[in-house]
């Protein structure tokens, strides 16, 4: 049975009594109607009010997505998915917004409870109105956040102090209206419409999402956020980032998802595109929440997602950071392409599988410039009946002379029903260039548990410290702020994954 | 007190321990001693509550509590410390981070509050202070890299910290020179209570002129076969134990 096919008798039973038909009505709309087709790309781009060359881009975009086929490479298994079955604009009516935290599903905020999201802050996320107005400060480093809500960015704060810099942080909807010259130039220029399905199927029918410009020699003076949340029932979730640091500029962001449970697949495409400049840097975390489904696999995101960097700039750097401890089904291989001479490009990644989640994940490694240098630390813990992949690909063309990777893959297994794999692909066309892979495979031993456990710990206490040290690597690479969640996320992640 | 009656055990269907009567008053340190392979650390295991380790029949109960219907953690929070014969290592677990989390679990288990990072640090930098420790072993991770000494002197420092009312050490002493043996013995000496037992496992005499044992057991072959004051640690170090067996 098509995945999405399921619940959208009950979506529809739900949206009918508000929905009204044809394209003529846009106003009123919450939904553009199910199914994907010409007329979809126009709804959005119209809705948006986008100018003629961005719709036309979207088209063409569709037109490539329509001749190609569903990646079937990744060691995932998923029924094939109906991509004429989903709706693909939701814009949440205001009045549909719970009013309090009191009208918030329970369990949701049981979960930000759990990892020590502020009131405040849980408001925001759980599309609270009014929540996002003011931002919250209390003493601590302040993190500008924009939060996008199905399609549609609700909430960016810090705007005004950001201008200060000429640092430009906003929806990319409203970029394309304000900045249309800078979205222009770089829109799809490092993960082009065509490069693969869902790249195609985002570039068509991407809602929202984050755009950030940080000018010439500035850096960011605080982490930039961006909170992803899929509200709506069988709607897909198609934001589309674009970040660029100009020469010297540093900045760091953040991206957190989270989604509601439901038991339904709800799909996830989107796109990040970032560009660094001579001198520039950026990191990019991401703590990747989705609703992984329930203990028996049902309902949970398909995270099909593209995320690319291109370091243009000589000495430019990219890094980015990931901790992927939810959606049903992962997808996403965070790349740089090292194109500046001596730039430099990290991926420090903690990916855990669950009861049935899936996970195909790692980076790509493309040297170009002369003596650039990568670094690829990969954590991948499997647990219950969760299957994880790494997958990542270290390309030495022949004009990287001097260039260098370092590469370290460690799997860690909790329990025997799950399984961990490593699929390294090097390609080296320069002599000089230095590749190097590590890789290694271990389990939780009993003896670790039962020492925990005698100093007082209970086992899943014992668990979340363990796991936790083996990730330190990639955990001291997070914000601080954020470091603490996901090591309380982990922790969450694997409960009821022992014992 | 620690009460033992009648205490079976099995290992992979091996009968191990085959009826062990033992009491440990509280205020009282006791010895026990016994060649390799006789139940030793067996025992320990099973009062700490080890999967694996069967228990077959008899009781074992501390302050009148049984501990053999407990989960591990839960004996811990009762008061049961285990100083293992082989300390394990947690690679990328901060020792401090590790201690804090133990600490706070057993505060949590006996009601009391929790410390914050700033009241353990200076908590934890009296207790190095004592067993002449460097305050690099909170930094590195658990056990990770530590020589044989340190590992042992770090389960020193586990219970010097967590306060048990049972401590057991399973050959502390072995692989220690003798600085860091009295040391080691300083710290239990240092825990003796009215409300406080210890039951110190050894092969060697020598810990025992450290830290006196009000009495010494020898275990053979899963059983208590002798029992006596601290003479009976000095007169096997001189015959061993085959005139105990052969006395038995
Ligand atoms: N995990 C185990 N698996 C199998 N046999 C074991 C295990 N632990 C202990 N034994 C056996 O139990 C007996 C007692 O061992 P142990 O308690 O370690 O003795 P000791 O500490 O006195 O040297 C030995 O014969 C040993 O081989
Ligand atoms: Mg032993």
């Amino acid at each position: 049975m098509p995945a999405v096919a399921e619940t959208l008798d009950t979506v529809q039973s739900v949206t009918e009594g508000t929905y009204k038909w044809g394209f003529e009505t846009e106003i009123e709309m919450d939904f553009a109607p199910k199914g994907l087709n010409e007329d979809t790309v126009r709804f959005i781009s119209a809705e948006k009010k986008e100018p003629e060359w961005l719709l036309e881009w979207r088209l063409k975009a569709f037109a490539t997505w329509q001749k190609m086929q569903e990646p079937r490479w990744p060691a995932v298994k998923y029924p094939p998915i109906d991509y004429q079955d989903a709706y693909y604009y939701a814009a949440p009516k205001k009045k549909d917004g719970p009013k309090s935290l009191d009208e918030v599903d329970p369990e949701l905020l049981k979960t930000y409870a759990k990892l020590g999201i502020p009131l405040k802050e849980q408001a925001i996320l759980a599309g609270v109105e009014g929540a996002g107005d003011s931002p919250s400060e209390g003493g601590r480093m302040p993190i500008a956040v924009d939060a996008v809500f199905d399609s549609v960015s609700v909430a960016t704060s810090y705007k005004e102090r950001l201008a200060k810099d000429g640092i430009i942080f906003c929806a990319i909807s409203e970029a394309v209206q304000e900045h249309p010259e800078l979205v222009k130039q770089y829109l799809g220029t490092v993960v082009p419409p065509g490069d693969n399905f869902y790249a195609a199927l985002n570039s068509a029918v991407f809602t929202d999402g984050s755009f950030v410009y940080i000018p010439k020699g500035v850096r960011c003076p605080m982490e930039l956020s961006t909170y992803f949340r899929i509200n709506a029932k069988s709607t897909g979730q198609f934001e589309r980032t674009l970040i660029i640091a100009d020469e010297g500029a540093i900045v760091s962001y953040l991206e957190g998802c989270t989604a509601p449970m439901r038991d339904e697949n709800q799909l996830h495409a989107a796109v990040v595109e970032l560009v660094a400049l001579d001198d520039a840097q950026i990191k990019y975390s991401t703590v990747q929440n989705w609703y992984p489904g329930d203990a028996e696999g049902r309902g949970g995101i398909y995270n099909f997602v593209t995320k690319r960097a291109q370091c243009r700039g000589k000495r430019s750097k990219v890094s980015w950071t990931q901790v992927e401890t939810g959606s049903a089904i992962t997808w996403k291989y965070p790349s740089c392409v090292l194109l500046g001479d001596d730039s430099v490009g990290e991926f420090y990644s903690v990916a855990i599988t669950n009861n049935h989640q899936q996970a195909d994940t790692g980076t790509k490694m493309i040297h170009v410039g002369k003596r650039t240098t990568s670094t690829i630390v990969s954590k991948g813990i499997s647990a219950g009946k969760g299957q994880n992949t790494y997958r990542g690909l270290v390309r030495v063309a022949p004009t990287a002379s001097g260039a260098r990777n370092f590469t370290q893959c460690d799997s860690l297994l909790i329990g025997d029903q799950c399984g961990a794999h490593t699929v390294p692909y090097i390609e080296n066309r320069n002599m000089s260039a230095k590749v190097e892979h590590e890789a290694t495979t271990s389990r939780i031993a009993e003896d670790q548990l039962f020492y925990c456990r005698q100093r007082g710990l209970s086992e899943e206490d014992a668990v979340g410290l363990i796991v936790n040290g083996f990730c330190r690597e990639v955990l001291k690479e997070l914000p601080m702020e954020f470091a603490v969640e996901a090591q309380k996320l982990l922790q969450i992640s694997l409960e009821g994954s022992v014992g | 007190m620690l009460r033992i009656e009648g205490l079976t055990a099995e290992v992979e269907g091996k009968p191990i321990l085959k009826g062990i009567d033992l009491e440990v008053p509280a205020g009282e340190v006791h010895a026990i001693m016994g060649p390799n392979g006789s139940g030793k650390s067996t025992l320990s295991y099973v009062l700490a509550g080890r999967e694996g380790y069967e228990v077959t029949g008899g009781s074992a109960t501390l302050n009148g509590v049984d501990l053999l219907g407990m989960e591990p953690e839960e004996r811990a929070a009762a008061g049961v410390f285990l100083a293992f014969q082989y300390p394990v290592e947690l690679p990328g677990v901060g020792n401090a981070n590790f201690l804090r989390t133990a600490l706070n679990a057993i505060r949590r288990g006996k009601g009391e509050s929790e410390l914050d990072a700033m009241q353990f640090l200076k908590l934890a930098r009296a207790r190095l202070k004592e067993l002449q420790m460097s305050e690099d072993m909170l930094k590195r991770g658990v056990n990770v890299g530590f020589s044989g000494g340190e590992k042992k002197r770090n389960e020193v420092l586990q219970m010097a910290l967590l306060r048990p009312s049972l401590a057991i050490l399973d050959e502390t002493d072995s692989g220690l020179d003798i600085d860091a043996l009295k040391i080691v013995a300083d710290g239990v000496n240092a825990l003796r209570a009215p409300d406080f037992s210890a039951l110190v496992i050894t092969h060697y005499q020598r810990l025992l002129d450290y830290i006196v044992p009000d009495k010494v057991h020898v275990l053979m072959q899963g059983r208590i076969v002798q029992t006596g004051g601290p003479e009976l640690a000095k007169q096997l170090e001189a015959s061993g134990y085959a005139s105990v067996q052969a006395a038995a």
